[in-house]
């Protein structure tokens, strides 16, 4: 039976066009505060996952590659993956290391710390990225989207290798966005 | 009423992250998520074909025979 395609079917081109706008210009790398800020306000406001259930890129882009192109192993994940102490233990590690990306801006815009043309993957190593940054704009506000994007890239990546290994949308079942928001719509229907 | 069929798709609440893959990839549209919380199937429309048991990530769906 075929479903009706509706204009949200086609999200998952924004993931696409997000890691490519931040190649040319780092700048462009805030935008990924909507992938923050979306499922919160369905989650608070609405009580709901409609973000992760209808408009999350990064899903559909691995339900497309998964499911339909077929990159995928079918494997099963392994059980303490699936667990509520990996789910929460790596909700609060991917926080905290938002926050770090804040704190290593204020400190860029204290002048307390000069800015890292870079981008960091795995929170490991790091790529040069310079080209993308022109000081056109305050190092503080270059520092956060380098961060960010670091950030956006890595979930990105883990995402694309637990779906090769396990099935299309593995990452969904520890994405902190996910286990926030889940949290959240959870306390608000008791 | 039309008449249920012998299997039918039971979700383990307390596993399921509300991802919505069953939702996506169910045939008969008889998957939705409750209030943001754990996905629950529609009785009367669900004919335990076993696709989202097959696709979700988490491993919450189980079909079963209809008690």
């Amino acid at each position: 039976m075929n479903k009706q395609r509706h204009w949200y079917h086609y999200l998952w081109i924004w993931s696409i066009i997000y890691f490519s706008l931040g190649f040319f210009n780092i700048l462009f790398a805030w935008l990924g505060l909507i992938s923050f800020c979306l499922p919160l306000i369905f989650a608070i406001g609405g009580g709901n996952k409609l973000f992760c259930n209808r408009y999350c890129d990064r899903g559909q882009l691995l339900r497309a590659l998964g499911s339909q192109v077929g990159l995928y192993a079918r494997k099963d994940m392994p059980q303490w993956m699936k667990g509520k102490a990996f789910r929460y233990g790596f909700m609060i590690f991917f926080f905290a290391m938002f926050f770090n990306i804040i704190y290593t801006s204020y400190l860029v815009a204290g002048e307390t710390q000069s800015i890292q043309e870079a981008v960091t993957v795995l929170w490991s190593f790091q790529l040069p990225w310079s080209w993308t940054y022109s000081s056109d704009v305050a190092p503080w506000v270059a520092q956060f989207a380098f961060g960010l994007y670091s950030l956006m890239l890595t979930s990105e990546i883990i995402a694309l290798v637990t779906m090769l290994i396990y099935k299309p949308r593995s990452w969904c079942v520890f994405c902190p966005m996910g286990t926030l928001t889940q949290t959240i719509c959870k306390a608000k229907a008791q | 009423m039309g008449k249920l069929s012998l299997r039918h798709a039971v979700v383990n609440k307390d596993i399921c992250v509300a991802c919505g893959t069953c939702v996506d990839v169910c045939p008969m549209s008889a998957m939705e998520i409750f209030r943001g919380s754990f996905a629950k199937p529609m009785e009367e429309k669900c004919v335990g074909c076993g696709r989202c048991a097959r696709e979700c990530p988490a491993s919450a769906i189980a079909v079963e025979v209809r008690a």
